[in-house]
């Protein structure tokens, strides 16, 4: 059995003194979707951004097609990055170029294919995403689901083994999400492409992927298909499977003594430690 | 305080070394670059034609006031050749390029962080250094002595204009005397002035822009820092050019 596309093992990394992961440990098997969920701030784009090798981790390993990501130079993570596409929160396409020059931008820096032929691509990779006939708009003139889908478009144009999306539901009207739920759900039936998925939508997620993990605290919290965490009986799982407000992730961030910040005063009537209550001299 | 002044240049230094390493591949896609020779060049010429032909006009009334009290407002042309070749065109082009090409570099670089797009090229296995900044900082480094030798030809018409047309000095003196008394050192002093002008500014530029806070205030605040930064290396380059040029 081959080793599976992505394989992270007691990854720990930190802002400054503030731990975002604490030993996670991740495998995206070949050919499925996998979904990483969390609740805002869990560091779901920081896994991105340390599996694709933009910042470095702490302490682990994160193997990318077996190869570890750390311990590249330059040119090998580059390597990699051709087998991998990635759809940006905001799509990222390049303001000054038009929609078509934007699909056909990675295959001009990385191929010299003749005009016709990449003109045939291109338009095949948008009639996929169904936006053949936005070739020439420029981004600007595109919604936000229109820019999503370009930039799946652009995405899948070199033929990547792996496909990243970065929180793609984010903003989009109830049609622009489904739609882009069928995309990613036919790329991966139709090409074989493995998948990962990062968002916090659980009613989109359960429907395409085939195994989620959970992240709070820095930790995976809970992992199995869709059905297995709507079934779990761990409060954070279902906390953040209910949507409640308030429970294990805690409605507040973490913060003084409510009465000391709003009255000046602690609960009972004394003056904060070396202050005079406000309104006194 | 000079410890992290220190960090900084090292810091720009190694970024320079590292685009003038993607400047030979960037010359090798050509339409980047001459794209960007009009967005830095063309685009400017409006304002450095507008800006030469004013410095040309004052110092064609302050050079025949100050001439005229020694007898000898028919020097006027020279006057106006060697401040306009020597100091006024790469000095006052260079301050006018870094407030308008270097500020429009460093703000699109700098949303091209903020929106994204250079990590999308990092993601594309596509090096940003050599399709966005080298051919940004080769269109700045070649657009520079082409504004500078468009700001001293309009100041001369400017110089011109004031001291021959409306001062009556005599149009023969005028144009002979500058044709016998500036030399072709004079002209080179101020083309070297200008590529070097160029450079630093381009490159400020650039540098600004690629390491801006992916934040509007960033944006901001790198953009100001072009301009300052930019005009305070121009005019100490100029001291030390110029001091170069006279010891010679």
């Amino acid at each position: 059995m081959s080793a599976p596309p992505v394989r992270i093992r007691d990854l720990h990394y930190a802002v400054g003194a503030r731990p975002i992961f604490a030993g996670v440990d991740i495998d995206v098997p070949q050919g499925q979707i996998t979904a990483v969920m969390g609740p805002s701030g869990t560091g779901k784009t920081t896994l991105l951004r340390l599996l694709t090798g933009q910042v470095a981790a702490d302490r682990g390993c994160i193997e990318l097609f077996g190869e570890s990501v750390g311990e590249l130079d330059k040119a090998r993570l580059y390597a990699l990055r051709r087998r991998t596409g990635m759809l940006f929160q905001n799509g990222a396409l390049l303001t000054d170029l038009t929609v078509f020059e934007n699909v056909a931008f990675p295959v001009r820096a990385h191929a010299r294919l003749p005009e016709s032929v990449l003109r045939r691509l291109v338009l095949t990779k948008l009639e996929a995403v169904g936006l053949r006939g936005a070739a020439e708009l420029m981004p600007s003139q595109l919604s936000g689901g229109m820019a999503r889908r370009v930039a799946l478009a652009r995405a899948i144009v070199m033929d990547p083994e792996l496909l990243i999306y970065d929180e793609p539901f984010v903003g989009l009207d109830p049609i622009s999400m489904g739609v882009i739920v069928r995309l990613i759900r036919e790329l991966n039936e139709t090409l074989g492409v493995t998948s990962i998925v990062v968002s916090h939508d659980v009613e989109e997620l359960a429907t395409i992927a085939h195994r989620s993990y959970l992240l709070s605290e820095g930790r995976v919290v809970a992992a199995g298909t869709p059905e297995e965490l709507a079934r779990s009986e761990e409060p954070v799982v279902r906390q953040f499977m209910s949507g409640a407000a308030d429970g294990p992730v805690p409605f507040h961030f973490p913060a003084g003594d409510l009465a000391v910040d709003i009255l000046g005063q602690s609960p009972r009537g004394q003056s904060p430690k070396g202050q005079l209550p406000r309104g006194r001299s | 305080m000079i410890g992290a002044s220190l960090g900084r240049i090292g810091a720009v230094a190694l970024f320079l070394l590292r685009v003038l390493g993607q400047c030979l591949p960037a010359l090798a896609k050509p339409r980047a670059v001459i794209h960007q020779i009009y967005n830095a060049g063309a685009r400017s010429l409006i304002i450095i034609m507008l800006c030469g032909l004013f410095v040309g006009m004052v110092l064609g009334l302050q050079g025949f006031d100050l001439l005229q009290r020694f007898g000898s407002e028919d020097a006027l042309g020279v006057a106006a050749a060697l401040g306009l070749l020597k100091e006024l065109g790469p000095v006052v082009t260079a301050l006018l390029f870094a407030g308008r090409a270097g500020t429009a570099l460093t703000s699109e670089i700098g949303l091209m962080r903020a929106t994204d797009q250079l990590t999308a090229m990092e993601m594309m296995a596509v090096d940003p250094l050599r399709h966005v900044i080298a051919p940004r900082f080769l269109g700045g480094l070649i657009a520079m002595p082409l504004l500078v030798a468009i700001f001293d030809i309009v100041g001369l018409f400017g110089a011109q204009l004031i001291g021959v047309q409306l001062m009556a000095v005599d149009p023969g003196a005028f144009w002979s005397q500058m044709q016998a008394a500036v030399e072709l050192d004079d002209v080179y002093e101020g083309i070297v002035k200008s590529i070097c002008f160029g450079f630093a500014c381009s490159l400020i530029a650039v540098y600004e822009g690629y390491h801006a806070p992916p934040t509007a205030q960033g944006v901001g605040l790198a953009t100001t820092r072009t301009v300052v930064v930019s005009s305070v290396l121009v005019l100490l380059i100029d001291y030390m050019l110029t001091a170069a040029f006279l010891g010679r």
